[in-house]
């Protein structure tokens, strides 16, 4: 590997650095109570909720269980739990 | 030429330049210069964006951000508000993105005070950014042209900072010449860097870097900087042929063939102090004068080749590394430490919120100087010139 100038790489590097293992809390979203309106996923700060045919999954490669999500959740549908190691 | 206000001259300079983004935040004495750029790109004089910003740190967030995309830009702060752009400066070189920065030279708070003195620019010494010091507007005007040819540089590629005098150079009016915009298209080709923002090939500027590697990419600012040296010299001989005008170096010897005592300077004392070298001469004194014209990267080998026959320097630092001492002083000691022949250096703090240096100080300078002379070299304290004991409780 040769360094660039001004640490100049290609976009989309951060797919590199898998950011899960900084959790302490968990987010755990019970899929029964989501009404799939989208507010978590808008609201994720890192991406980190992908929806695909109207169902919601979190990504635990990148979250980084800062709790927006369950903050913001209408419903409730997401807890946050102590992530085990 | 035309009788001109030095912030005119110096946005006359940018204008010319063709900066395609100005961004500035208002502060005395720098003021004037961002308020002719506004009213050229009002008036559809000059084709930039202008981007009004809430804060310093945004001023210097958006041309380092227009950098990025490949837009010439340019801005310009003093005091407060350099320091309050010293993180992204520090950020900015290192991201090699290349602007350019008039820093108009004001004290620090506190006390508050709108006189200059050097202490703000200085304290962006260490950032990787270039520092330029002119002595008058016309020499302001003519760096301004060539700050952008040495920024854009591909060996070099970092912000250059052009240091001038707060109300001195900024708001007195002086004679300058105006180069024609065909002579200066010609000696500055658009700016072509080597990575830009693009939606069509995304990419990021200083991307997270481990212990493994992040030192060489301070190596290789600190290289770029050492190397870039010689392209200063030759940007600046460029310089000269382009205007007529003496650019040659980094540093300015005046008088200092034969001189037995020889005062450094920055920055527009240098005029007093030439003048002082001519008053001294004729009544006998052997002495003269270095005006450091480039002072970060720091060029040691041309003040050597200027002071090397000397016996006694004065450094006349406007600022003070609490604590410890003058910064150029500083830089010259270590710079001459274990070299042979190396002369006795004082270091003199002058001139902090505007405190006048004139003749009469450098006269008095020059007889702290003998009385310096019988003790060893390196003295461990500064001398402070004109202190006044009286003040204190």
């Amino acid at each position: 590997m040769k360094i660039t100038k001004g640490a100049v790489v290609t976009g989309g590097t951060s797919l590199e650095y898998k950011t899960g293992d900084w959790r302490d809390q968990k987010p755990v979203l019970n899929q029964s109570w989501c009404k799939a309106c989208g507010v978590c996923e808008e609201d994720c700060p890192d991406g980190a909720i992908h929806v695909e045919d109207g169902a919601f999954s979190i990504d635990y490669d990148f979250c980084k269980g800062c709790g927006i999500c369950a903050r913001e959740c209408p419903t409730e549908a997401i807890q946050m739990i102590p992530e085990e190691k | 030429m035309s009788v001109v206000e030095g912030s005119e001259a110096v946005a006359m300079a940018i204008k010319a330049c063709r900066p395609q983004v100005v961004s500035a935040y208002p502060i005395s004495p720098q003021t004037h210069i961002v308020e002719n750029l506004a009213k050229m790109v009002a008036d559809g004089e000059l084709d930039a964006q202008y981007v009004r910003v809430e804060s310093e740190f945004s001023a210097a967030s958006v041309v380092s951000g227009a950098s990025a995309t490949g837009s010439r830009a340019y801005t310009a702060s003093s005091s407060q508000g350099l320091l309050l752009m010293t993180e992204v400066i520090y950020a900015s070189a290192g991201m090699r993105l290349p602007f350019v920065i008039t820093g108009v030279n004001r004290t620090i708070s506190a006390p508050i005070s709108i006189q200059v003195d050097h202490q703000d620019t200085m304290s962006l010494r260490d950032s990787g950014i270039i520092q330029l010091y002119v002595e008058s507007v016309q020499e302001a005007y003519d760096t301004h042209i060539a700050a952008f040819k040495i920024a854009e540089d591909p060996k070099i590629s970092l912000p250059v900072m052009v240091c001038m005098d707060g109300w001195i150079l900024t708001h007195s009016y002086e004679s300058v010449a105006y180069m024609g915009q065909e002579e200066i298209d010609r000696f500055l080709s658009p700016f072509e860097p080597e990575h830009f923002l693009d939606i069509k090939n995304p990419k990021s500027w200083g991307s997270y870097a481990d212990d493994n590697v992040l030192m060489e990419f301070k190596y290789a600012v600190h290289q770029a900087m050492q190397d870039g040296k010689q392209r200063i010299r030759e940007i600046f001989k460029e310089l000269s042929l382009l205007t007529g005008r003496d650019y040659r170096g980094l540093v300015e010897a005046y008088r200092t063939e034969d001189a037995d005592t020889i005062v450094i300077a920055l920055g527009s004392v240098s005029g007093t102090v030439k003048e002082s070298v001519d008053d001294l001469r004729s009544e006998g004194h052997q002495i003269g004068m270095v005006k450091i014209r480039c002072y970060r990267p720091f060029p040691f080998e041309d003040i050597w080749e200027a002071i090397k026959g000397a016996r006694r320097i004065a450094v006349l630092d406007a600022n003070i590394s609490m604590g410890s001492e003058g910064a150029v002083g500083m830089d010259l000691k270590a710079k001459l430490y274990g070299l042979k022949n190396a002369p006795l250096l004082v270091d003199f703090i002058a001139g902090l919120g505007g405190r006048e240096i004139n003749k009469r100080a450098l006269r008095n300078i020059l007889q702290q100087l003998d009385t310096v002379g019988k003790k060893p070299p390196f003295l461990k304290e500064p001398n402070w010139v004109g202190l006044n004991p009286t003040l204190f409780p």
